[in-house]
């Protein structure tokens, strides 16, 4: 008060026709009691008043169209106070239009960047894997006994740490990864859920947020698709969101990708959705060792964490490393081989064709440098660029759809960080455009292969 | 002449549940400070000052307030939807934090990163301030999973609108809710319009207080404009969950004044059905007819609340107008926790 003034619908409206007055010169106001009705083309609202007093004066008439936000419309003083000097005028504090004006083309190409151009975004730079003891005894283990172990090693570490999900418990893992957990930790801390994904992501993160440290498991990553929008909007959002306060510190893990004649819906690869996200960190890890050491990572993380694993990669067999506490460093690639000639870059079951294609080109004479992403996000790019400034040439290898792709991802990095080292354009190997389909023939072809990979490190080293 | 009516009222039905001196002012204070915080922060949004959404809890206060005073305060976790500032207030989180996140400014609980929608304390134990209809209801459902974990006794206040109660994740919630025994009171705020859709015209079933019943989670409805019924039914509900008898859903009749956001067509009401809540019901109104007739107070007395209500509002809309907005340097904080 004094002034009243024509308030605004939206942050983007500027003018509004004020269709009624409810009050008249001379009538006693109190808050709440509603002064005028005004109208846009899309909403109509209510003016309230905010403080008592008396309408001296209404400055707008009724049916006046066209009243821009901010016009002062009425007087209303309070018992003793003075009408504002000079008559009524528009408050000082009234913010100028949100909307800046609009600015010709070529006026915007030649303008400088303001002032209020975004900062640069903080550079990441991941731990570099923990030295191991000298002569470290080697465990030949799978995937599927390296996730577990991880899980109960961190379980025994932290009782804050529980795991959740269907079939984890009685049934001891829909693959297995959850084998012995219930026997050890109770079902206190080994909960069979009902098929109930969007519930039970939710209850988690809601946990989560209580401070407990829950590993979800998703039977397969595509029923995670009902639950998605717990994982973006309640968890990866919430540090963000509470400015600091709180955060969601679990692990949503399962098995990701094609399977094998599951058909469409049930052979999806969800690498590229989840790193898209900021406030997720998302591990896709290929070996035994790395499954367990970044799980374990996982787990211990403050923040959350999609975990893909890989059905196919499960029983797939190699060594882990025989100490107490292995934990990997989240967002740090490996290279699984050096070499000069091309870079080849993979993660989870994509390296299973570029491993294979790399003892191939080798034993044909292309010295392959071979690097395991390991984590998607953060993105090790230091790495790559590191390779390519050193290659050359680059293939990715994924099983995922191509269109905003891991790979598309890797090649506009490169693009950025490495256009003049870049001696052939960098060549994806990826799932083919298609949703998965059911027949056998088709779903080979439907993946990526070998064969594939070797083509493209070909064309790019102008071989073939 | 309507708080004439109310007082005899009260006094006729005897088996009303009754607040003591210190709760009924209390519940009017605590009722006065949403409605002043509110109407300031509507005509803020009129000024440009508070930008996107702003959904007013304006007619709705009695619910809050009464869940609140019968539960242990800064121990029982909340959780809402979007129309979360009079959660705030009522939990004591600062005023002053709450307008200036309204206004995107650093001193904002969020540090103006929240805005409306998303504001959250770890202290007081409210856990937002949620964007999407019903995404509360398992996310509430995992504070009272916490709390059983623990062995913690405290409860989880998770509130929903009618809308939300359409939402599949609420039912699968009360699933797993009561297959658990989980400590958690489902408070539905129906204020019989999800944006501009009737209840009637969106719900095959209107009695949202039987939501429950295939899952065996008994359930009320209540009357949301009066303080202490609400008071009375939540006190109710949290000793269920609180004493291990899993979920209780109390579905609180209420009704906001305001339109769902600030831009409203308002064309999905009439003009006399708000009119007379707000004449009939209110209650504020009602609560303040029962002190002056219960002589816990006198106008006086009230007055100097109001009072104190208004410096408390008009300082949180002068702390919002004036604080600086973010550093720039905000925009790549609390992203993720470094390790």
């Amino acid at each position: 008060m004094p002034n009243i003034l024509m308030p605004a619908l939206s942050p983007t409206m500027e003018e509004g026709k004020l269709a009624k007055w409810l009050v008249k010169e001379g009538d006693t106001v109190n808050p709440g009691d509603v002064l005028a009705e005004i109208e846009t083309d899309k909403a109509t609202m209510e003016v309230e008043s905010v403080d008592s007093g008396v309408v001296k004066q209404l400055l707008v008439a009724e049916g006046t169209e066209g009243v821009k936000v901010n016009t002062p419309i009425a007087l209303v003083l309070a018992e003793g106070e003075e009408a504002p000097a000079g008559g009524p005028s528009p408050a000082e504090t009234a913010p100028e239009p949100a909307e800046a004006p609009a600015v010709p083309a070529e006026k915007a190409a030649e303008a400088a960047p303001s002032a209020a151009a975004a900062p640069a975004a903080p550079k990441f730079e991941a731990a570099a894997d923990p030295d191991l003891p000298e002569g470290v005894e080697m465990v030949e283990m799978t995937v599927r006994q390296a996730l577990n172990e991880a899980m109960a090693e961190e379980m025994r570490r932290d009782k804050d740490v529980f795991v959740m999900g269907e079939e984890v418990a009685e049934y001891q893992g829909a693959y297995k990864v959850t084998q012995g957990l219930l026997q050890e930790f109770g079902k206190e801390r080994v909960i069979d859920t009902p098929i109930t994904e969007h519930g039970f992501a939710g209850l988690a993160t809601g946990a989560a947020f209580a401070g407990l440290k829950p590993i979800v498991e998703f039977m397969t990553w595509n029923f995670a698709m009902q639950a998605i929008d717990q994982i973006i909007n309640s968890a990866a959002k919430q540090l963000y969101m509470s400015g600091g306060q709180v955060t969601a510190p679990m692990v949503f893990r399962g098995p990701n990708g094609a399977a094998a004649r599951v058909a469409a819906q049930h052979s999806q690869d969800y690498s590229a959705w989840y790193s898209h996200i900021p406030g997720l960190t998302v591990i896709a890890p290929y070996s035994a060792a790395d499954a367990k050491g970044l799980l374990k990572a996982a787990i211990r993380s403050p923040n959350p964490v999609v975990f893909l694993e890989n059905e196919i990669l499960y029983g797939s067999t190699s060594e882990v490393p025989k100490v107490d506490d292995y934990v990997l460093p989240i967002g740090k690639a490996r290279v699984a081989r050096k070499g000069n000639d091309v870079t080849i870059v993979s993660f989870s079951m994509g390296m299973r064709y570029a491993t294979q294609a790399t003892e191939k080109l080798v034993a044909a004479g292309v010295d392959v440098e071979l690097i395991d992403l390991r984590t998607l996000r953060p993105l090790d790019i230091d790495t790559v660029v590191e390779s390519v400034k050193k290659t050359g040439r680059c293939v990715t290898v994924e099983e995922g759809w191509p269109q905003g792709g891991i790979g598309a991802e890797i090649a506009s990095r490169l693009m950025e960080h490495a256009f003049d080292y870049l001696d052939a354009p960098v060549t994806r190997v990826t799932g083919k455009d298609v949703p998965m389909p059911y027949a056998a023939n088709l779903e080979k072809l439907a993946l990526p292969s070998v064969d594939e990979v070797i083509a493209a490190v070909n064309a790019v080293t102008y071989r073939s | 002449m309507a708080r004439k009516a109310v007082a005899s009222k009260a006094k006729a039905q005897s088996n009303l549940p009754e607040l003591t001196k210190d709760q009924e002012l209390e519940a009017y204070r605590d009722m006065l400070l949403i409605r002043r915080f509110e109407e300031k922060a509507g005509q803020m949004y009129g000024m440009g000052l508070i930008g996107g959404f702003c959904h007013l809890y304006i007619g709705q206060e009695a619910v809050v307030t009464g869940v609140t005073m019968a539960s242990r305060k800064g121990e029982d976790a909340q959780i809402t939807g979007y129309r979360d500032h009079g959660h705030m207030l009522v939990m004591g989180l600062d005023p002053k934090g709450v307008m200036a996140e309204l206004t995107g400014r650093q001193g904002g609980l969020s540090k103006g990163k929240g805005g409306s929608m998303h504001m959250f304390s770890n202290e007081h134990r409210f856990y937002g301030g949620n964007g999407i209809v019903g995404a509360q209801a398992s996310l509430g459902t995992g504070l009272a999973f916490a709390a059983k974990y623990r062995g913690e006794d405290t409860v989880s206040l998770t509130y929903f609108g009618d809308g939300a109660a359409n939402q599949g994740q609420v039912y699968e919630s009360f699933n797993m809710a009561k297959l658990w025994k989980l400590p958690v009171v489902f408070i539905i705020e129906n204020n019989k319009y999800a944006m501009g859709t009737s209840l009637e015209r969106s719900a095959a079933t209107t009695d949202l207080s039987k939501r429950g019943l295939s899952f065996d989670i008994p359930g009320e409805q209540v009357d949301g404009m009066d303080v202490r019924m609400t008071y009375d039914a939540a006190r109710r509900a949290i000793e269920h969950a609180r004493s291990g008898k899993g979920p209780y859903i109390l579905e609180m009749l209420t009704y906001r004044y305001r339109g769902h956001s600030m831009s409203d067509p308002a064309k999905y009401r009439t003009k006399e059905e708000v009119s007379q809540y707000r004449q009939e019901r209110d209650p504020i109104e009602h609560s303040k007819a029962r002190i002056l007739d219960l002589k816990y107070a006198t106008e006086e007395d009230l007055k100097t609340i109001e009072t104190e209500v208004r410096a408390i509002v008009t300082e949180a809309a002068d702390f919002a107008t004036n604080d600086p907005e973010p550093d720039a340097s905000e925009l790549w904080t609390d992203i993720t926790i470094p390790a």
